[in-house]
């Protein structure tokens, strides 16, 4: 027990969220302290995971089931930071659709936890206990609306999808089990060989779960349906958070358990890769709905992450985890945009509601541009660079065919970005939208563009945090 | 270590852009802004020219280097000039001025934005003709694009929209496949720094391909037929300000990467693709006249005349003699005066009638006689009558063809004839004949502004038509020891 400090921010976080819950059944009125409360546990917890593990280089934990690096502590603390910003940014849209409760940021909370525990894991089972627990928070987030029918909608959408890819999940890591005789990752590392042809189908059925959970071609189909009819603030959740814990556990996957059988999921994985991008970039062009058109792009932006998964190279998981992480960043800013666009109580979500938003809203527009092109990967601005290292690390590795791919798809995809910029600055204008928004707001708006667009002046440090990790 | 001279030369303009960024946002005429861009332009302008004065002429070392560590162990921030880079860099801080005291007209809404735009523009421009690490380059080639799809699509005319996506995503689409490239050579030769690049040489086998992808951006650059297609329509809609940098510096930075680039890293495929480049020259050459000949818009007969006259600096770099790289330099200079002052004479009578069609004027000269004169001289200068800047340029190049394929060179001798068609019928069309458009008699002649401008642009043209010694003293040195490396690495290989 002497190491168990090394789970304190799991065990720290799943106590606030039985508090929490205490606390907001037995209290009237309790939305407000409740949202508070969480933030500062998320706050302590982040706090805790600094200090407790991101200086370890690799520890494990019951019977080596749950795994410290600094891999997992990098991505959780990611993760924890992400989920912060969307509960501190989300009170206001809450609070227009009377939806301000206590479970919005207790269900947040153990979504982290189960991503938390997934980042960490070690074992098949440990693995599938932090995946569902996040699952089923995300299910329930994503109905969180409920007096609306597409968010009604969405959440069923999700939760039937979802349960049939932890089925097909389930099915790999059962088959994989059963070949190697053990659920850990380590020991089924070292019994796996590629002699055993059944054993190629669980690693299928494994990527597929997984692909699915990332969302990436061919199996993105809920993801636009969903990421439209869930709440703004749960769609911006839905974007980052699962995003880092999912390609965590797919690094682990990949280079933990199947790295001698390099040979049957590479191409799998170029697979997904050109296809997210290329899919990703091509059907954003017809879109009239901002966030069915983040829904795209984050699938092309998935395509790229599993670009640098797919070179087997220690630099392409870098490069994959800096990718999520200036990714993590345009996402919370474009959404913060997003979150701006409300009159009246209403929020906007069509792109022609950006029509002429330069004049009347010159600074959010502003932003907005930044953010744009740097999404489309345009220098110097922070995108630039996460899809230089990507291809970087591609090309080590002499695949040309997918660094080309790649790159031609981030022309047709600058061609979507183009058009919002074209409608916000080259339209005509519309009325004005309210300019009172929280400081929260505010403030993440502003300092995530000024992140984008002044990384170029310090790129080391990012890379330097990244270059701990080594996984193979 | 010295003062960083080219970095606060690169730096200045953004300073310039972030002052204006929180100024107070007027309408109309917002003197405030323009003074504090031509300030900080001009300040620039007097920077460079310190540069030039203190210029090393005698060795084609790179000067004023500046090498910092950028990602650690990777890519270092490097920049620094030759012979080769300095005219480019000057004739870019000479240009930017003028471009914002033209603004006066054609710019009626968001002047300040516009503005930001513009010094934005000129801090990525003269990165470009400063970088010397492969990356470094990179940035500022592509984000160029930013500002100028701004410029063409906010204050552009009435197909702006369509133009500037035409010329984002062309321009996009070439220079993908140059960062393929880039990166390739860092994992080939384990640096991405030029001057290192230069002593170690690329190996043979991956010449061909990395000089194609290289040449992939900068035929759409430049443009070279048949990549042009975007030149027309975006030079048509942008505003003339936006027209002038676009062509006379935007341009330049291709055939700028021709040289410093194609022709220094990749000696044995430049060889191998020499018949390229002559052909695709050779057709832009004939055909673009044919094509600028027939042109009822000014401003896009103009914009043909430039990839006619690009066609000429491609040819002449890869004629690979003295005559022809030096004829190559000293055109792109020329032509960037010249077609930045045809462009404003355009601007000027634009701004009175609103009109780009040669067949609203007629019979100009007895209603603006000054403004009939200069217009001459840019006219002749363009097709290169001796005496102007153009005839130096094209004189050399004309020179180092006919030393390396007769056959090309006579094709290109009877592309200046045509040149020479083409501009003397607009400048008949447009300021002789007869009066016949009533609206013309109350035209005004150049108002004070205008005529400082194409003053400031007349002076070099003329005197460096009479006495070019100055910009061929300067890349006189560099240009020989690039023809020298690449000799010796042709003979090694």
């Amino acid at each position: 027990m002497e190491n168990l400090n090394l789970i304190l921010p799991e065990i720290f976080i799943s106590l606030s969220i039985m508090f929490l819950l205490i606390l907001g059944v037995f209290k009237n009125d309790s939305s407000k302290i409740t949202f508070n409360l969480s933030l500062f546990a998320i706050l302590i917890t982040t706090i805790i995971t600094f200090n407790e593990t991101f200086f370890v280089t690799r520890e494990t934990l019951f019977n080596e089931s749950f795994v410290i690096d600094s891999m997992s502590s990098l991505m959780k603390i990611i993760t924890l930071i992400g989920g912060f910003l969307v509960l501190v940014i989300s009170s206001t849209y809450l609070k227009t659709f009377k939806i301000y409760n206590i479970e919005y940021p207790v269900l947040i909370l153990s979504s982290i936890l189960g991503m938390m525990v997934m980042i960490s894991s070690n074992d098949l089972i440990v693995f599938y206990m932090g995946l569902e627990l996040q699952s089923l928070a995300l299910y329930v987030l994503a109905t969180y609306n409920r007096d609306q029918l597409k968010s009604s909608e969405a959440g069923l959408k999700y939760f039937v999808l979802s349960a049939l890819s932890s089925g097909l999940l389930l099915y790999g890591c059962s088959l994989v089990y059963g070949f190697s005789g053990s659920t850990n990752f380590d020991i089924i590392s070292n019994q796996l060989n590629s002699e055993e042809y059944v054993l190629t189908f669980g690693i299928v059925f494994i990527l597929v779960g997984l692909a699915f959970k990332i969302s990436a071609v061919p199996f993105h189909m809920w993801a636009p349906d969903v990421y439209e009819g869930s709440p703004t603030t749960v769609t911006l959740f839905f974007t980052i958070v699962p995003k880092v814990a999912a390609l965590t556990v797919f690094i682990r996957f990949l280079y933990v358990p199947f790295l001698n059988l390099i040979d049957q999921w590479q191409m799998i994985i170029v697979f997904l890769s050109i296809a997210s991008m290329v899919f990703g970039a091509v059907a954003a062009i017809g879109q009239t709905n901002i966030k069915r058109l983040i829904a795209y792009s984050s699938i092309g932006h998935i395509g790229y992450t599993l670009a640098g998964l797919a070179t087997a190279s220690n630099e392409g998981i870098q490069s994959s985890i800096i990718y999520i992480s200036i990714y993590v960043v345009m996402n919370l800013a474009l959404f913060s945009c997003l979150l701006m666009l409300r009159r009246k109580d209403q929020y906007y979500e069509n792109i022609d509601d950006l029509s002429g938003l330069s004049k009347n809203h010159p600074l959010l527009s502003l932003c907005l541009l930044v953010i744009l092109f740097s999404l489309a990967g345009i220098p110097p601005l922070a995108g630039f660079f996460a899809k230089f290292y990507v291809f970087k690390a591609v090309l080590e590795q002499s695949m040309y065919f997918l660094a080309i791919v790649g790159l031609l798809s981030t022309v047709v995809a600058a061609f979507y970005y183009l058009r919002i910029i074209k409608i916000m600055y080259f339209d005509k204008e519309r009325d004005k939208y309210d300019n009172d928004h929280s400081l929260w707001l505010k403030l993440s708006l502003t300092v995530s563009t000024i992140l984008i667009l002044l990384y170029f002046i310090f790129p080391s440090q990012l890379i330097e945090v990244v270059s701990r990790i080594n996984i193979i | 270590m010295n003062f960083p001279i080219l970095s606060s030369l690169i730096l200045l303009p953004t300073i310039g852009a972030l002052f204006l960024f929180f100024t107070k946002n007027k309408e109309g005429n917002n003197l405030t802004a323009k003074y504090v861009a031509l300030f900080t332009t001009v300040v620039n302008f007097l920077i460079s020219i310190y540069l030039w004065i203190s210029f090393d002429q005698s060795t084609s070392t790179f000067q004023f280097v500046e090498d910092r560590t950028w990602i650690e162990g990777f890519i270092n921030y490097k920049v620094g000039v030759d012979g080769i880079s300095i005219l480019f860099i000057i004739l870019t801080t000479f240009i930017t001025p003028l471009c914002i005291i033209s603004v006066n007209n054609s710019v009626k809404n968001r002047l300040r934005d516009f503005l930001i735009a513009i010094l934005i523009m000129e801090s990525f421009m003269i990165g470009v003709f400063c970088a010397l690490d492969l990356v470094v380059f990179y940035l500022f080639f592509e984000a160029g694009l930013i500002p100028m799809f701004l410029i063409i699509g906010i204050w552009g005319g009435a197909r702006r929209v369509y133009s500037a996506f035409k010329f984002f995503l062309y321009t996009l689409l070439g220079s993908v496949l140059m960062l393929v490239a880039i990166i390739s050579i860092y994992w080939i030769t384990g640096t991405t720094d030029v001057v290192q690049l230069y002593e170690i040489g690329i190996d043979v086998k991956y010449q061909n391909l990395l000089w194609l992808a290289f040449f992939s951006s900068f035929a759409v650059k430049t443009p070279m037929w048949p990549v042009h297609t975007w030149l027309p329509d975006a030079h048509v809609e942008a505003p003339t300000a936006g027209s002038v940098l676009l062509a006379a510096i935007l341009l330049k930075m291709a055939g700028y990467g021709f040289i410093r680039f194609s022709l220094g890293l990749f000696p044995v495929a430049s060889e191998v693709f020499t018949p390229l480049i002559y052909t695709l020259s050779v057709i832009a050459i004939i055909f673009t006249s044919l094509i600028a000949l027939m042109q009822e818009d000014m401003k896009k007969l103009i914009a043909y005349s430039s990839v006619a006259h690009m066609g000429f600096v491609t040819l002449g770099i890869f004629t690979l003699q003295q005559q022809g790289i030096e004829g190559s330099i000293i055109q792109m200079i020329s032509h960037g005066l010249v077609s930045a002052a045809l462009f404003l004479t355009v601007g000027v009578v634009y701004d009175r009638m609103h009109s780009r069609l040669i067949s609203t004027y007629g019979g100009l000269v007895s209603v603006i006689p000054k403004y009939s004169i200069l217009f001459m001289l840019f006219a002749l200068a363009s097709l290169g009558l001796p005496g102007t800047s153009g005839f130096i340029g094209e004189f050399l190049i004309l020179m180092g063809a006919f030393k390396d394929n007769f056959l090309v060179a006579v094709i290109a001798s009877i592309g200046v004839i045509l040149g020479a068609a083409y501009m003397l019928w607009l400048y008949k069309r447009v300021v002789f004949g007869k009066l016949l458009n009533e609206d013309l008699k109350k035209i005004l002649d150049l108002n004070r502004s205008e005529y400082f401008i194409l003053s400031c642009l007349a002076a070099p043209i003329l005197f460096f038509g009479f006495y070019p010694d100055p910009l061929i003293n300067t890349i006189e040195v560099s240009v020989t020891d690039l023809i020298n490396m690449h000799n010796t690495n042709i003979a090694s290989k």
